[in-house]
């Protein structure tokens, strides 16, 4: 038995002259192991930051939140949590709170209009951390001044300056400065609603907590030494439930923001793996071009009496070294990579991120580096075993037949199944791994079928009334030995998930884009007030403008259906711990508890609005008679959250609106399209059953230019302080805002994925360097000129080019339609113009790292290389 | 130590079979020295492939030195190859990313044995002592030729195959080459088979074997 030092002698002696073509394995590898390591490692650093920054982050030991007021028993609660206990040696906790909701802000000085949110403070918040103010110390002045504090973006949105008077609703404070940071708080939200600080002592001046207001009371108490919060929390947590009173603690909130950020870490780390993956081809096709260099020294080896396995061994062993080094390279560029990821997740997240080098990570990709490198080097690496020594003696021995051998399959099922298990592994699931796998298997499917098609269809339909310079380019396609797969799949694949992202970006801002529909609103009034109603229709009209009839809101909550009441928890349940759902999205909290337990804004009609979409059942008309006094009213529903209730046409919901309960009958089910501007309903009554209920309105006005849009605003908010504005043109700045930041960082990882295209396509063009320099000279030597054989090759790089530009556009129009359609449930259009732009740069790049690596065939004297031969 | 028996082999050819060699039988004794001639197609680099193990024959056996080749597996044969086997080829077939000395380690080296000292001792026995670190590329042909021999022997090998040794070069360095495999081959005992056209080096063989069309047309030891 020969020992592995024959094999590692021999590897090493063997690569001496072929080291560098294998640099392009080793170069394949890095970016992708680079963008791994440096979001991975973010991810890690992350969850770090959050660990130690969670405190600060809440601000308190333990924080109790709901949508109304306070009862009096929730209000003895918190007095007996910090309350202190002589018996038991304890000292007194503090408490602090903060009421949170939306109001128009103006400034008299430059007539600036805004929605904010406010944030009424009161009791020493936060008591960990540090809230930074420009000018400095500000914060700890708000509760005892009568000032405001307000976000940098306020000023610059509303033309104002520290200094300045800010009117929110019948109240007016000075802006005392600007909040730099606040622990806990995603900066890029802001952009959506500054936010306002004023001290909870002037709350009651503003005018602005009426009948009907959404707001957010929280108390957030710094518990005395010793009291841990987490037992408080298991205590009390139903109880407080049954009062619709959430409770939390830091780690809580450390649990949520880690989740969270983990995951969206490990779904961007999937972009990074794409890059990998495709250096894996870049691997391959390197090893499938320096074995082909190599079949002699094989046969000479098979023939000294080296075993097939032995060969086998001495060039996968250069394989995973050089892929090592790749990978060692990669994870330091990685390293280095990562101090830019915090400048690209600016405002996008809570904590301020240390980065510092995480070994897992840096371990975790050079793994998967070499993982890689190994397993994409093996397949090429198989055709080692079919040399036959008889090529020593013959030239002309052609290897064994190169039918796929049992060795191959398996191989192939191994790099399947490793690319779904690395996949889930990365982002801890295992229906997304195989998504990714199955999505990424597919795309290159579709991608090899096009280079297929190409070579085929050049051949088949050769354009033979091409001038000879481009007819030689064109068949350079399909030569021996040419690279037309692998340029299209590395290539074509970098240039797909650009292009996907780029529509997918497009498609959802596209929605939202004032310009896009001339005839839809884009500014709404809501929470107007019955007896506002004329008056807000006054100030619309009175300025040329026309808004929508007034749109009626009762809320109401879910008191029984089918029968079955709705259980809120009692103070002695001890039903199975469910998290306490945050209230922005559906079916937290188990099935269809949120659901059941939510506030319900709802309105009543005689008719679908434009949004709106029958999916079952019958609409009523208005000459359907209201229901007779205990009857139940006809009511429709929209599709998800009667699929959440578990109800049907025909089902009984009895509906709690404000003290009285209203039995109902589910009479339709509805598809809204949630993502337009307009007035959209889950639950949507027939006429005539809550007209007397307490109400607010909302009404839609279109006004094109900003001025006369500001103008209204400004004219509502003086009149009527309660009322708020939304501006679309505002929210589509904001939500751009936030789309191209988050774009950004996927674009970023994606572009690693065209780093390693490129350098797969270097490895592609010097793969075929010797065949034609031989080429070009013989060309020369019949008497072609530079700029002839310079033709021939623009010919070939530009169609390959062209097609994987094509081929990775129409991929991605594929895939930006089918995420546009259902997973971001919006319209779909191509913009033609900046996929025409792609496809041009993908060119010029094919060309100018094709052409530059030629060069040196432009440059060789023919008799130089003849001589070589 | 060499027997072939009705040795046959066919290749396609357009499609159709096509028979090079045709029933070919011998056995050659333990420290032997066989020349195969013949006019060029006539099946000499044919039967010296399937006598080193390096092809398998569509019919008929060879055992070399007590092995049925044909019973054994590709990787048996190459182990036996490493034992026992020596091979010269007419374009030499160094491996070129090593060096002269290397490229002579590499045989001991597969059998795991100390490999500098005999490479260096071998090629001093070559007359290259002193370009052991030249690459392949950087030596004459007759030097390459002479690093082949010394790579060859450097496992006392039982048996040589040589094919044309001397085809590529000079009649003066030719004749060297196989002056020193008959050195060689006595001092070691080695068998010696030696493929080529030419009929003076042949005349040095102690038996020759004439093909023609694939069949033997002569054989001096018969």
């Amino acid at each position: 038995m020969i020992g592995p030092r024959f094999v590692l002698t021999m590897a090493w002696r063997e690569s001496r002259s072929g080291r560098r073509r294998l640099w392009l394995l080793t170069g394949a590898v890095t970016a992708g192991v680079a963008a791994l390591v440096a979001i991975n490692s973010f991810t890690q650093n992350l969850r770090t930051s959050v660990a130690e920054q969670a405190r600060a982050m809440m601000g308190a030991d333990l924080s109790i939140s709901g949508r109304q007021k306070f009862s009096p028993r929730v209000e003895a609660l918190i007095d007996s949590l910090i309350a202190p206990d002589s018996a038991a040696g304890r000292a007194a906790g503090r408490r602090a709170q903060e009421v949170t909701f939306a109001a128009m802000a103006y400034v008299p000085r430059t007539t600036g209009v805004r929605l904010v949110q406010v944030r009424a403070i009161a009791g020493g918040y936060p008591f960990y951390g540090e809230i930074t103010t420009d000018p400095v110390g500000r914060w700890r002045e708000l509760s005892s001044g009568d000032g405001a504090l307000v976000d940098p973006a306020l000023l610059t949105g509303l033309g104002a300056q520290v200094g300045d008077t800010l009117s929110l609703g019948t109240a007016r404070f000075p802006i005392r400065g600007t909040v730099l940071n606040v622990p806990g708080d995603v900066g890029a939200a802001s952009a959506f609603g500054p936010r306002v600080f004023i001290p909870a002592s002037a709350l009651e001046r503003t005018g602005l907590l009426q009948f009907g207001s959404r707001a957010e009371y929280a108390a957030f108490l710094q518990l005395a030494p010793g009291v841990l919060a987490q037992p408080i929390r298991e205590k009390y947590r139903q109880p407080l439930r049954a009062e619709r009173v959430g409770i939390r603690t830091v780690e809580d909130r450390r649990e949520d923001l880690t989740d969270n950020l983990t995951r969206l870490g490990n779904y961007l780390g999937l972009v990074a793996l794409i890059a990998l993956l495709l250096g894996g081809l870049g691997v391959a096709s390197a090893v499938h071009v320096f074995i082909k260099r190599k079949l002699d020294t094989i046969a000479v080896l098979r023939c000294l009496g080296a075993t097939s396995g032995e060969v086998f061994a001495v060039y996968l062993i250069q394989a995973l070294v050089m892929g090592g080094i790749g990978s060692a390279i990669g994870a330091l560029l990685g390293v280095g990579l990562q101090q830019v990821l915090p400048f690209l997740f600016q405002d996008l997240l809570p904590v301020d991120v240390r980065v510092l080098p995480s070994p897992r990570s840096i371990l975790l990709g050079m793994g998967l580096g070499l993982w890689v490198a190994g397993i994409f080097a093996t397949l090429p690496l198989l055709a080692v075993r079919r040399v036959s020594p008889l090529m020593t003696l013959r030239r002309d021995v052609e290897p064994a037949p190169s039918g796929r051998d049992r060795l191959s399959w398996l191989l192939a099922i191994l790099l399947g199944v490793s690319v779904v298990a690395l996949a889930a592994i990365q982002v801890g699931n295992l229906r997304d791994g195989v998504i990714f796998g199955v999505g990424t298997g597919v795309a290159l499917l579709f991608l090899w079928l096009a280079a297929r098609g190409l070579i085929f269809g050049v051949r088949r339909w050769f354009p033979s009334r091409l001038p000879y310079l481009w007819r030689q380019g064109l068949a350079n396609l399909y030569r021996p030995a040419n690279q037309t797969v692998t340029v299209v799949l590395s290539l074509g694949f970098g240039a797909f998930l650009l292009a996907t992202l780029y529509l997918v970006q497009h498609n959802l801002l596209r929605q939202f884009r004032p310009g896009g529909t001339a005839e839809r609103p884009n500014l709404m009034f809501f929470d107007i007030q019955s007896s506002q109603r004329e008056g807000v229709a006054g100030i619309i009209t009175t300025r040329g403008l026309e808004g929508t009839p007034l749109v009626p809101i009762v809320t109401m909550r879910i008191k029984s259906i089918k029968g079955v009441p709705v259980r809120v928890p009692a103070p002695a349940d001890t039903a199975a711990p469910q998290r306490q759902p945050q209230g922005r999205g559906r079916g937290g909290g188990g099935p269809a508890g949120w659901a059941q337990r939510r506030e319900y804004r709802s309105t009543y009609r005689d008719s679908l609005t434009a949004t709106e979409r029958l999916t079952a059942g019958t609409i009523w008309n208005s000459t359907v008679a209201p229901p007779a006094p205990g009857a139940p009213a006809l009511v429709s529903l929209e599709v998800g959250i009667a699929e959440e209730l578990g109800v049907t046409i025909g089902d009984e919901v009895v509906w709690d609106v404000q003290g009285s309960g209203i039995a109902t009958t589910v009479a339709s089910i509805r598809e809204v399209e949630w993502g337009r501007f307009d007035t959209n309903f889950f639950v949507v009554f027939q006429s005539g059953v809550l007209e007397s209920a307490p109400q607010m309105f909302v009404t839609l006005v279109r006004a094109d230019s900003a001025g006369p849009r500001g103008e209204l605003q400004r004219a509502m908010a003086e009149r009527y302080p309660n009322i708020t504005a939304i501006d679309l043109s505002q929210v589509q700045q904001a939500l751009e805002g936030i789309l191209n930041k988050a774009a950004l960082i996927v674009r970023f990882l994606a572009l690693f994925s065209l780093v390693t295209g490129t350098i797969v396509l270097v490895g592609a063009v010097s793969a075929s360097r010797l065949q034609r320099i031989r080429e070009a000279v013989l060309l020369k030597t019949l008497g072609a000129t530079r700029a002839q054989v310079l033709r021939i090759l623009v010919a070939e790089y530009t169609a390959l080019g062209v097609l994987s530009a094509f081929a990775s556009v129409v991929l991605a129009s594929a895939a930006g339609w089918a995420l546009a359609r259902w997973i971001f449930k919006a319209p779909f259009s191509l913009p033609a113009l900046s996929l025409g732009g792609l496809t041009l740069l993908l060119v010029a790049l094919t060309l100018v790292v094709g052409l530059w690596n030629s060069a040196e065939i432009l440059k060789r004297a023919p008799l130089a290389v003849l001589r070589e031969e | 130590m060499l027997r072939s028996e009705s040795l046959t082999q066919t290749y396609l050819s357009g499609g159709r079979p096509l028979t090079v060699l045709n029933d070919i039988t011998f056995s050659l004794e333990r420290g032997g020295f066989l020349a195969i001639v013949g006019p060029s197609g006539s099946g000499k680099t044919t039967l010296l492939g399937l006598l080193a193990g390096l092809d398998h024959p569509a019919k008929g056996r060879v055992e070399l030195d007590g092995h049925d080749l044909g019973s054994m597996t590709e990787d048996q044969r190459a182990r036996l190859r490493s034992e026992k086997v020596g091979f010269v080829f007419q374009s030499f077939q160094l491996i070129p990313t090593l060096t002269a000395r290397e490229n002579v380690q590499v045989p001991l080296e597969l059998r795991g044995e100390p490999a500098e000292a005999r490479a260096q001792e071998l090629l001093d026995r070559v007359g290259l002592g002193d370009r052991a670190h030249h690459y392949p590329a950087q030596l004459s042909g007759g030097e390459q030729q002479r690093v082949a021999l010394a790579r060859a022997f450097s496992i006392r090998p039982q048996i040589l195959f040589a094919d044309e040794p001397t085809g590529n070069l000079d009649a003066k360095t030719g004749a060297t080459i196989i002056t020193l495999m008959e050195e060689l081959n006595r001092e070691l005992g080695t068998t010696l088979v030696l493929v080529t056209h030419d009929n003076d080096l042949a005349a040095r063989a102690r038996r020759t074997i004439r093909l023609a069309d694939g069949r033997v047309v002569e054989d001096t030891g018969a």
